[in-house]
């Protein structure tokens, strides 16, 4: 079977859902880009970084395949986020306690 | 045809694929990590000197920076439909969706490089000559250099291994359906997307509030 | 051993004897050999650095070296010590050789990224020479800030490429180990039958890929403000140097966990075959490895609690720091009811073993000791501190990695050591080890500060009996390096299973073949199954171990 007869639907099956992904994240980037000369104050930046952490999600769940992959695929990816939560935590005691 | 993308101990290319895609999950964990550290410095100096890091935020390229994103987000999205094609057997579009990839990251990069010289001509390096006198402003910059410089370096490793697919798939052309190392560098590939986007709001969305 | 060789097959050793063949080599087996050469010659350049710094400090005064030569001795020892020794020396020696064997596999996942690994260690060892030929660094191993950055004159730069460099070493170790243990397991060995050195990698492997990042990053900082003049941790351009010991702590904590880890898997082996018995709490001593990996990376804080963090970091730190504490008692505790009714045998891994025992006990005591604010405010920068690490690096660590070394020499090499002069020098040691760092706690109590060239005459009764110490110490260490290396040329041969061991890498020849095993090896249903549940310990064997 040559590639150019391969059926659209092959075609739309591997496009389907990245396209889509793509298109939320390109939204997404919109949104975060404008809500960034919107007054908020302190919350600028927690806004910012919470469509920031969505759009990885996005990626690693749609891209990297993490949604339908091995749960042992999910523990290894959490474990990055999760040690950083621990420096954060801990350097905190001492930077916001000071 | 499978025995021929064996390496040894494996015997069975399942399993290797397998043991490659967790295998490069736990890299991408120091990975994730190493930009970790920088996150902390970030936080910790903008919370000390925040008027300082809204001033010299405000001195970075929106425009560059947001094209840059779209372009990452875009090159992972031909990534993402390599990887799909391959594990399709529609060769050909896989090919050329890397092609895509290699051509966005090669792009993200001549950008950058315009970037920076812009940054260069505005005296954004700290040191002497740095514009902005605010508290900390300098501090901003110093790890817009670093961040941007070691995640550049990264994207330089990934279009390395992109390339090693694309020659490798050229001289092979089932090459692509038979490896098991397309999903890693896709990951890797990936993983660098996501340190930009989160690089995308501490560096450029910062003090973009007139005011 | 599962049936007869076959006819005509070279074991690993004699499988190739080109340069290109070692050079090239994706056995694990002859990349653990590789890594072993480059950290015994590191081993004794620390070394030779630490004797030169013992001999100044025979006398009160500054009279061998020069300040600057002083400060430049002990960081080089420091540095060497930490990055090139330690931090490879079990995971990369005895882990990459036996972690296969172990689980009953060819090799390791990725045996390119293996030889990746060694040449990687090289180039940072290159570095690291070229570090000691620029006329060296003298900063302390820690690199602190701001001196590292803007005041040292020494090749920081170098040092710290040196060090970047070899933690991706780490790292890629670290992948490979536990990619391994996931997915290479041979059918039958399931994870609550790996023995416990198996574990042990594993434990360390997850510190090596989440910490050594983090130290990587740390050090690029310090080379970006040093040679590009980027402030990060210049306080007159409003940098923090608090930033940098936060985040480089946050590695070398969780890294002298690298260092013990496997230390500890190695003792779990050696005690079960000499005490012939099953290793008690075999869940516990699993859970043990586990919790310190995971526990270690939240204490990083007990190193900083003189240099201005909050108080209430402090008081955080050092409650996580007594925590830590549990499970490595719990294994103490495991590991001496372990010999509790057992057929014990003093064959020289075993002495070292006992040494083990005793001397990281001491160590993780005064670690306590050390946890505890008041006190690490007294003893803080004194040789307290440094005497309490050194029983568990040197008295820990590198006894456990000499006790393994000789336990399974016979397997990597098919020979047999003098089993009198190991046993002679490992006693030896023992007491030289003791002599030379027992005193170092009560000076450093009295307040003997560490690091200083020159200090006062009371202290002098110390010194030298600590400078007399590592005399003793060193001329036992080259012991092993001689008879070791002797033994290789002799004819006296190992079978299999010299020791009538359990674990599946003595079910294969003396050195084993290139792919590991002959025959599947057979996975015992229970790990360490020295004899029958409740049962008395049956002996077949002669004294001194050989087979009746």
């Amino acid at each position: 079977m040559v590639e150019k007869d391969r059926s659209r639907s092959d075609l739309q099956k591997i496009w389907l859902k990245p396209l889509l992904t793509w298109t939320c994240l390109c939204l997404l980037l919109t949104a975060t880009c404008a809500l960034a000369y919107v007054p908020m104050g302190p919350g600028n930046l927690p806004v910012s970084l919470l469509i920031a952490a969505i759009k990885a999600g996005l990626v690693g769940a749609v891209f990297m395949r993490l949604a339908e992959d091995a749960p042992l695929n999910r523990l290894a990816a959490s474990a990055g986020p999760i040690w950083i939560f621990i420096l954060f935590v801990l350097m905190g005691t001492d930077y916001f306690t000071r | 045809m499978s025995d021929a993308y064996l390496h040894p101990p494996w015997k069975d290319l399942n399993r290797q694929h397998q043991a490659v895609t967790f295998g490069m999950w736990v890299f991408l964990a120091s990975e994730v990590l190493l930009f970790g550290g920088l996150f902390a410095g970030y936080t910790i100096y903008r919370d000390l000197y925040s008027r300082g890091f809204l001033a010299a935020g405000h001195q970075t390229s929106i425009v560059f920076g947001t094209i840059n994103t779209a372009i990452l987000m875009t090159s992972s999205l031909t990534m993402a439909v390599a990887g799909r094609a391959a594990r399709a057997a529609l060769l050909r579009t896989a090919r050329l969706m890397l092609m895509a990839t290699f051509f966005l990251g090669v792009l993200f990069l001549i950008l950058k490089g315009f970037e920076y010289r812009e940054d260069i001509q505005k005296g954004l390096f700290p040191g002497h000559g740095f514009p902005l006198t605010a508290a900390g402003a300098q501090i901003f910059f110093s790890f817009y250099w670093v961040m941007t410089g070691i995640h550049a370096l990264h994207v330089t490793g990934g279009l390395a291994a992109v390339l090693r697919l694309i020659i490798a798939s050229a001289r092979n052309r089932e090459w692509l359906a038979g490896s098991t190392s397309e999903e890693a560098t896709a990951l890797y590939w990936h993983l660098v997307d996501v340190i930009w986007i989160i690089l995308y709001p501490l560096l450029y969305l910062a003090g973009r509030v007139n005011g | 051993m599962n049936g007869p060789i076959p006819v005509g097959r070279p074991d690993y050793l004699r499988d190739g004897s080109t340069l290109r063949s070692w050079l090239f080599t994706t056995d694990h087996k002859r990349i653990a050999i590789l890594f072993a050469i480059a950290i015994t010659f590191f081993f004794f350049v620390g070394g030779a650095a630490i004797t030169i710094v013992r001999m100044e400090l025979v006398t009160p005064a500054g009279d061998l070296v020069s300040d600057d030569t002083y400060n430049k001795l002990f960081t080089i020892h420091g540095i060497i010590m930490v990055w090139f020794f330690l931090i490879p020396s079990i995971p990369a020696t005895l882990g990459n050789f036996l972690l296969p064997l172990m689980i009953g596999a060819e090799d390791l996942a990725f045996p390119r990224i293996n030889l990746l690994s060694w040449y990687l260690y090289m180039a940072g060892a290159s570095f690291t020479l070229a570090m000691l030929v620029l006329g060296g660094v003298d900063t302390g191993w820690t690199f602190y800030t701001p001196y590292s950055t803007m005041f040292s004159n020494g090749a920081v730069l170098v040092a710290a490429g040196g060090v970047l460099i070899s933690g991706f070493s780490s790292i890629l170790t670290g992948v490979n180990f536990i990619a391994t243990t996931h997915t290479l397991r041979t059918p039958g060995m399931t994870w609550f039958r790996l023995p416990l050195f198996v574990w042990a990698m594993y434990a360390t492997s997850l510190v090596m890929v989440l910490a050594t990042p983090v130290l990587a990053m740390t050090l690029v900082l310090v080379m970006a403000e040093r040679w590009l003049g980027l402030p990060f941790f210049d306080p007159s351009r409003g940098g923090d140097p608090l930033l940098f010991q936060h985040l480089f702590w946050f590695y070398s904590h969780p890294a002298v966990y690298i260092m013990i880890l496997p230390a500890m898997g190695v003792v779990s082996e050696i005690i079960t075959c000499f005490a012939r018995r099953r290793l008690f709490g075999y869940s516990f001593m699993v859970y043990a490895l586990v919790a310190i990996a995971v526990i270690g990376f939240f204490v990083w804080g007990h190193h900083m609690f003189v240099s201005g963090q909050s108080a209430y970091a402090n008081l955080v730190f050092s409650f996580l720091s007594f925590m830590v504490a549990v499970p490595s008692a719990i294994k103490v505790f495991n590991w001496t009811a372990t010999l509790y009714r057992g057929s014990i045998t003093f064959e020289a891994p075993m002495l070292y073993a006992f040494g083990f025992l005793g001397l990281f006990t001491i160590g993780g005591l005064t670690g306590l000791f050390l946890a505890t604010v008041p006190i690490d405010i007294h003893v803080t920068d004194t040789y307290f501190v440094v005497a309490h690490f050194h029983y568990i690096m040197v008295g820990g660590a590198v006894s456990a990695y000499l006790g393994g070394l000789h336990y399974w020499w016979p397997k990597i090499t098919g020979k047999r050591y003098p089993e009198a002069w190991a046993r002679f020098a490992a006693i030896l040691m023992f007491f030289g080890f003791n002599l030379t760092f027992f005193p170092q706690f009560v000076m450093g109590y009295l307040g003997m500060p560490r690091r200083y060239h020159v200090y006062p005459p009371e202290f002098q009764v110390y010194h030298v009996l600590s400078s007399g110490g590592a005399a003793v110490l060193g001329a036992a260490y080259l012991l092993p390096l001689a008879y070791l290396l002797v033994s290789l040329f002799t004819n006296e041969r190992a079978g299999p299973n010299p020791w009538h061991a359990k674990g599946l890498e003595w079910q294969t020849t003396s050195p084993p073949p290139r792919l590991n095993f002959d025959r599947q090896p057979i996975v015992p249903n229970v790990p360490y199954d020295y004899h029958p549940k409740g049962g008395p310990v049956e002996r077949e064997e002669t004294a001194n171990g050989d087979a009746a």
